[in-house]
């Protein structure tokens, strides 16, 4: 007999090593997340897959399943810091949605809506961050980073290279380039790289193609995040 | 530059885990780290740029861009504010004639705050060049203001500056009884190391650094894995402001921290430790190593210790002015040679720290109550405190008493008792277990130190009558903003809205909602955060919340919505570019 959790009253399996999001997601039970990619080490630091595991808080993207445990994901509790911690990533940065291409496709804009926000709640910062559109196929645009490393990670882990890293500290993290100049161009970083491709909101573009698929047509548009995510993320990551 | 780079990384082997002991010999060095020093250290590490150029941004005390060949640097606590901080810094900024946060045109000298430097009991201080400054006044500045401008070289500047004393108020079971150089290590291998592990359990010991975990039972933990690699780390990155004990237990009773890590070592079987010294310690650096030297002269740490076939030895490595270092897993990551970013857990340390293997991180208290259990055994230490918080508790005591300083008490000890030996009068509140901690009112004075009512890592920072609570969040607030790490969504933004809010409110600019909204931001990093640094960082505003509802509400304003920014402040750009200043490019921030 295979080994079971329970997430919201439900039982499902898992296999030892998967963590609780890898059973949820096998068992098709949604939990929303940004930084987290089944493909990549999770990373455990958007903190939107906060779930309460016997009473504690946990991220499901990083903590083991085990035995026993009795999860909850789709309380009003959750849901309600989970849309706050949205919000923040929100003020945190500049996200126009309307004038931004990525609308749409972009996960951060579905998962606000799948949390049904409504407003940003919180008083923006307005950072004063720069764009790089130094490369020939990839622009940057800053205002959009949440720091969830997953170009960082998907440029070590798929691409073989090293190009992107998160520096700083609190508030004033920012994303780096691996270049003497620190500029996008110089690095060896293509348009073809997953990394380039991997962003979950607008903050890595691939030029010329913004449009290709029109507005109303995209992947949010008529699918909510969380179908979308278990129709694509089924596989585990990579042990 | 070239071969002062090249030397020092051989001096560190070309290890990759000591990159902050290479750039902060480049940063002493140049006050800054060049781009060519970066190149050259990605090159000799073989790590990449991007790594280094995060972890420099990641310290406090390493520099893109030049800082002064005289980094002055002065301590934010609170402790130092209530000493008469704001007025020295600016004096000091006149004498100096460089802004704060900049470097003066000349590149002679630089001036900054920074983060509590541990001086609470002797301030207001700071830090020339990572050396402690004690007792600053306005002679003091003048006498700084001079020995700069005549760019006096720090090691003929008079001693009295960089003097840090000890102020053993009231030494207890620990620190009044000395116990011999390698006793602790005779003692248990005389006695077996599974027995003396026992008698460890036996004195219910648990760890110093305020979380509390059984030290026998993370000893017992680590000794059980799996591997022959194991570490043993002392945590003596005391970046929690008001406390101190750590840096006078390393100044006066290294012998016996470095003996409890070796009784560790001898216990889990480990061969390497670390001592992890914050960097405003780097005043203590040369005289641990020689401690270092003289116990290995006495066959007490490198090969065949005692002639018992234990190898071990310690290294150790500074900080570089970071508080979530003081977190273990934060703390590991540092000593690799990374950003101090706490690790996802599990597993934990003790089954995969430093490097991925078995580690043991205790706080500096910890070993040397290890050390002292394994000569006089588990009942002596048992015998005193509580049922569950045996033994005795260091404390740093500093703030609105005459006598600040070291104390030592059992467990169970009153908060009016210590008030009354540290003499402190006309008391508002206290805060206990610094700004992690829980600030008390003076109508809880019949409350215990102990880990089941008032837990403290020794932090004890007494406030009077005349002091502004408010005042005292906003520091702490502001400290746990600039000290977050960064990592997790809801302490990185957090933190920084709760200073926005909190300043909103003790600037008068709050309205009705803003106390209530204040509330949920402090529940939801509380909550949602990663570790105890987010876990603790609403802490100051809760438990005055908790105890002072009046004195918040009593500073919002009678209106029902005001904007979380300054409106004509946003106008500014605007007025300049359309050289304008009339009355009509202006806006109130409310409709009166």
């Amino acid at each position: 007999m295979s080994k079971t959790i329970t997430i919201d009253g439900n039982t499902i399996p898992f296999e030892d090593g998967q963590t609780i999001m890898e059973a949820a997601t096998a068992a098709g039970v949604y939990i929303p997340h940004l930084c987290h990619h089944p493909e990549f080490t999770p990373h455990g630091s958007c903190k939107l897959c906060t779930v309460k595991v016997n009473g504690r808080i946990c991220s499901a993207c990083t903590f083991p399943a085990m035995e026993g445990q009795d999860v909850l994901n789709n309380t009003k509790e959750l849901t309600d810091d989970r849309q706050l911690i949205t919000q923040m990533l929100f003020v945190e940065g500049n996200h126009l949605c309307p004038g931004c291409e990525k609308t749409g496709n972009c996960q951060l804009q579905a998962v606000a809506y799948h949390l049904n926000m409504l407003d940003n709640h919180f008083p923006h910062f307005y950072p004063n961050r720069e764009m790089d559109a130094s490369h020939e196929d990839v622009l940057i645009d800053h205002n959009r980073c949440i720091f969830c490393m997953l170009c960082v990670r998907a440029s070590q882990q798929k691409d073989g290279k090293d190009v992107f890293a998160i520096s700083g500290r609190g508030i004033n993290k920012h994303l780096i380039f691996n270049s003497q100049s620190g500029l996008l161009k110089d690095t060896d970083l293509d348009a073809t790289d997953q990394a380039a491709q991997i962003c979950p909101t607008g903050a890595i573009l691939i030029k010329r193609t913004g449009y290709q698929v029109p507005i109303g047509e995209r992947i949010y548009d008529h699918k909510q995040i969380d179908q979308v995510s278990l129709e694509t993320e089924h596989h585990q990551h990579d042990k | 530059m070239k071969q002062f780079i090249q030397d020092l990384a051989e001096t560190n082997r070309y290890q990759a885990t000591h990159l902050l002991h290479i750039l902060r010999g480049v940063q002493s060095r140049f006050h800054y780290i060049p781009e060519q020093a970066i190149e050259q250290i990605a090159e000799l590490l073989k790590i990449s740029r991007t790594q280094i150029i995060g972890v420099i941004e990641f310290y406090s005390f390493f520099h893109l861009k030049p800082r002064g060949q005289y980094e002055l640097l002065i301590s934010d606590s609170i402790t130092d504010h209530m000493l008469g901080k704001q007025s020295l810094i600016n004096y000091l900024s006149e004498k100096l004639t460089v802004a704060v946060g900049e470097v003066r045109q000349d590149g002679v000298v630089s001036l900054d705050n920074t983060s509590c430097t541990g001086m609470c009991d002797q301030g207001p201080a700071g830090l020339v060049n990572g050396y402690a400054l004690t007792r600053l006044d306005r002679t003091r500045i003048d006498q700084i203001t001079d020995l700069i401008n005549q760019q006096k070289p720090l090691d003929q500047w008079p001693g009295e500056l960089f003097q840090v004393e000890d102020n053993i108020i009231e030494p207890g079971l620990l620190l009044s009884q000395s116990i011999n150089q390698g006793s602790a290590l005779q003692s248990a291998f005389k006695r077996g190391l599974k027995e003396t592990l026992i008698e460890l359990d036996k004195s219910g010991l648990r760890g110093r650094g305020g979380a509390g975990f059984k030290t026998a039972t993370k000893w017992k933990f680590c000794s059980e894995e799996q591997g022959n690699q194991r570490y043993v780390i002392c945590n003596a990155d005391e970046g929690e402001p008001g406390t101190f004990k750590d840096r006078v237990l390393l100044n006066s009773y290294a012998h016996r921290v470095f003996e409890g890590m070796t009784l560790c070592a001898a216990i889990i079987g480990a061969q390497q430790g670390f001592l992890y010294l914050r960097g405003e310690y780097l005043h203590l650096y040369d005289k641990l190593q020689s401690v270092l030297d003289e116990r290995r002269q006495a066959g007490f740490l490198g090969n065949n210790i005692l002639k018992e076939g234990l190898n071990f030895d310690i290294e150790i490595c500074l900080g570089a002015g970071a508080y979530i270092c003081g977190e273990e897993s934060a703390l590991i990551e540092s000593l690799e040679g990374k950003m101090g970013i706490p690790r996802n857990r599990p597993p934990y340390p003790v089954t995969q720290g430093y490097l991925g293997k078995p580690t043991v991180v205790n706080n500096v208290e910890t070993f040397i109550a290890a050390a002292s259990i394994a000569v006089k055994g588990g009942d002596w230490f048992a015998n005193v405190g509580t049922e569950k918080s045996k033994g005795t508790k260091i404390l740093s005591i500093c703030g609105d008493c005459s006598r600040p300083g070291i104390y030592e008490y059992p467990f169970g000890t009153s908060i009016q008792s210590v008030l009354n030996d540290c003499g402190a009068r006309d008391v508002l509140g206290i805060q206990i277990g610094g700004p992690s901690g829980t600030f008390i009112s003076n109508k809880e004075f019949d409350r215990k130190l102990a880990f089941e009512d008032l837990a403290t890592g020794g932090s004890f920072i007494v406030f009077n009558n005349s002091r502004n609570i408010l005042d005292i969040v906003n520091n702490f607030t502001h400290f746990f903003a600039h000290e977050s790490c960064g990592f997790c969504t809801p302490c990185r933004v957090g933190t920084a809205l709760l200073k926005k809010q909190l300043d909103k409110i003790v600037e008068g600019h709050g309205s009705a909602g803003d106390v209530v909204a204040l509330e949920e931001l402090c529940q939801l990093i509380k909550t949602q955060s990663h570790c105890g640094l987010g876990q603790t960082a609403a802490n100051p505003v809760l438990t005055t919340l908790e105890r002072y509802p009046e004195l918040y509400q009593s500073q919002l304003k009678n209106i029902s919505y005001e904007p979380g920014f300054d409106l004509d402040g946003a106008l500014e750009t605007a007025r300049r570019l359309a050289k304008r200043n009339d009355a009509g490019a202006h806006l109130a921030q409310v409709e009166e």
